[in-house]
């Protein structure tokens, strides 16, 4: 079971890739056909930026996502004794090398891990959730991080978070292009232009409207599911299904995160902006409380 | 010629089959050794923390008598014991873990103890310290299910068998953990 998961994901992690470079690639022929009349150019550019973000990205995930969520990361026990030890025993229990350890100052409880693979992991915590949860609830939590960590989670949701970097980033591009350069496609009046153009350019122009969206909805996909599963592996180390329900109950009554970076909200264990409800659920990082404790409470 | 070529090709898979199993045993058994010295290296670690914890609570209050003492005496009772005795080991350290948790218990009635930065700091080292004990015993008991799990099944158990690879006893998680500890005060 556990290993289907590890292998499922190394492979989605290699579809999601598949798939956004695509999305990349579109948008940016998109961005080059409407802004600069020459798809070839929007093509070069995209892959450009891509290949550069990525290669930051992967190098360096762990600093990035952390800074985007102002967390500072602490070196040894003494900072913080509590949340240092309870990493050190789900780290020991879940047989995977101790994470780096962050804390985020907001008085809102929440966590997550980042990384590239086990090896290169990191856990995050607010100050919020080592002031409100006790040392079992705390263990509930660290333990569902732990197995995102175990799982290979932190590598797909990682690379999934920068990809949609690198989608905003071009779709934000194109936006200053059109600003400043009013789109230069004067030439085509005089040519007469003709249906096909207009196709391709209403085309175009939906491709880089509906690619963010297309981008987020695939990031909130991959996440949902994940979290069911983590909170299953995190009862399997703690075996103690009390801690991590009462730690859940804790947090869905508290206030957002003030500063949560948007883009990493599928990384958190509980949904840091705490929206009210959108449509169909379409876009909700994380499945509803009530159902993760409901699955608890079955264990 | 041929028949030749294919009893060797035969043999030399058999080998190597043979190799592999084994080095899967061997690793497996290496799991065990390794996840055990986790306990060992705790169970030390709190032998070092008892003095400590003695030395800070003394001061304080009179503690039923016979408590410390009998902290003191399960400590070197465990220091005693031969290293490759696993079930007696544990069997101290829970008497001990449930001697140590009636200290705590009773020093939650000294205000002026609970609040010096000393047993603050004492108390989580020692909180740490049992729980890696239980978190190394779950991960102990979980190598040798694998490796037991291995000695079993075909067709690793023949293997097993013509090694002496033994089966490993499960460490017992102890009754009273779920129970609360009695405590009395004075006496």
């Amino acid at each position: 079971m556990l290993y289907q998961q590890i292998a499922q994901n190394k492979r989605r992690t290699v579809y999601v890739m598949i798939g956004f470079l695509l999305l990349v690639l579109a948008i940016g022929a998109a961005i080059g056909y409407v802004f600069y009349d020459s798809y070839i150019a929007g093509i070069l550019m995209a892959t450009v930026i891509g290949v550069i973000y990525m290669i930051m990205m992967i190098s360096r995930s762990t600093s990035v996502i952390m800074s985007m969520n102002h967390g500072h990361e602490i070196k040894n026990e003494d900072e913080a004794p509590e949340l240092w030890h309870v990493v050190e025993d789900m780290a020991l229990v879940a047989q995977v090398p101790m994470p780096r350890v962050f804390i985020i100052d907001d008085a809102s409880p929440n966590a997550f891990a980042t990384g590239n693979n086990p090896e290169h992991a990191a856990v995050a915590a607010t100050s919020g959730i080592l002031k409100q949860l006790n040392r079992e609830e705390l263990e509930g939590v660290i333990g569902h991080e732990m197995t995102h960590v175990r799982n290979y989670d932190i590598r797909l949701s990682t690379i999934a978070l920068a990809l949609s970097a690198v989608v905003a980033m071009l779709v934000n591009i194109g936006m200053h292009s059109f600003w400043w350069g009013g789109g230069r496609r004067s030439r085509n009046d005089s040519e007469g232009g003709g249906y096909i153009q207009i196709i391709l350019m209403v085309f175009s122009i939906l491709i880089v409207i509906l690619g963010p969206l297309a981008a987020s909805i695939a990031q909130m996909a991959l996440s949902r599911n994940r979290e069911y599963l983590a909170d299953a592996g995190s009862v399997e180390l703690t075996r103690n299904p009390q801690g991590l329900i009462s730690a859940l109950k804790k947090i869905s009554t508290a206030q957002p995160m003030k500063e949560a970076d948007p883009s990493s909200a599928a990384l958190y264990i509980s949904d840091p902006m705490k929206k009210k409800k959108s449509f169909a659920h379409l876009f909700d990082t994380h499945p509803p409380m009530a159902d993760r404790i409901e699955r608890l409470e079955k264990i | 010629m041929w028949t030749t070529i294919i009893v060797i090709v035969i043999i030399v898979l058999l080998i190597a089959i043979y190799a592999g199993i084994y080095n899967g045993l061997v690793r497996a058994r290496t799991h065990t050794q390794e996840s055990w010295s986790q306990i060992d290296v705790q169970l030390k670690r709190r032998n070092d923390l008892i003095p400590n914890l003695l030395e800070t609570v003394k001061g304080y209050g009179k503690y039923e008598a016979g408590t410390l003492e009998k902290v003191v005496a399960l400590r070197n009772q465990l220091t005693q014991i031969p290293a490759d005795d696993h079930q007696q080991t544990m069997e101290v350290s829970n008497q001990l873990s449930q001697s140590l948790k009636s200290i705590f218990a009773l020093s939650e009635n000294y205000p002026d103890l609970k609040a010096s930065q000393e047993y603050t700091k004492l108390m989580e080292e020692l909180t740490n310290t049992e729980n890696k004990i239980a978190y190394s015993r779950q991960l102990f008991n979980s190598t040798a299910a694998n490796l037991n799990m291995k000695i079993q099944s075909f067709p690793t158990n023949i293997v097993a068998k013509l090694q002496h690879f033994v089966q490993i006893d499960y460490l017992q998680v102890p009754e009273e953990e779920k129970a609360v500890p009695k405590v009395s005060f004075d006496n």
